[in-house]
């Protein structure tokens, strides 16, 4: 089933408060979706670390429901 | 041999190992061919390890680098990341830096 954008930052920003998120239908299928996040809690962490607090913040979803989201993170 | 000593003997055994979607030749997403294509840019020999092919490969590679998606990039044992880790590394030359650091020969 796939996941609207909406749902998908309401789901980060609960893990990742400071979050700056963009997201981006790539095919307008709410399946593939790129996204932009920045928050200051990347500070000092490895990129592997990044995408894994906003792998888990999507709480299982990511692989499963979400099938393709393509992530790009950054200090703020 | 249980999946996690499976890919244990795997990465130990192989400089640069890729678990993805379908193979290097014939790539079956395509966030397996991006990063396919990245290393056939740089000239790495590496393995490709087709996870449609095994179901407990597939989960067990998940669980095993903590990493929920596929593809993923090991080099001499150090997980790199996925799709776009490996992307974002090639784009600002950190990959080649990484692969010249572990004298794996590329380009």
């Amino acid at each position: 089933m796939p996941l609207p954008i909406k749902e998908i930052k309401e789901l980060i920003i609960s893990s990742i408060p400071d979050a700056i998120i963009e997201i981006k239908d790539l095919m307008g299928d709410n399946n593939h979706y790129s996204a932009v996040i920045k928050s200051k809690v990347f500070k000092g962490m490895s990129k592997i670390d990044q995408h894994k607090l906003v792998y888990k913040s999507l709480k299982g979803k990511m692989g499963n429901e979400l099938h393709a989201l393509s992530i790009k993170t950054g200090e703020k | 041999m249980s999946a996690k000593d499976e890919i244990k003997k795997l990465i130990e055994s192989n400089e640069v190992c890729l678990f993805m979607k379908g193979t290097p030749e014939s790539p079956q997403c395509g966030f397996s061919m991006t990063v396919t294509n990245v290393l056939k840019h740089l000239d790495v020999k590496f393995l490709g390890i087709n996870v449609l092919e095994d179901e407990s490969l597939r989960q067990g590679i998940k669980e095993f680098s903590d990493w929920p998606t596929i593809p993923q990039l090991y080099v001499k044992n150090e997980f790199i990341g996925g799709c776009d880790i490996v992307k974002e590394m090639f784009e600002s030359g950190d990959l080649k830096k990484k692969f010249d650091e572990k004298s794996i020969s590329c380009k």
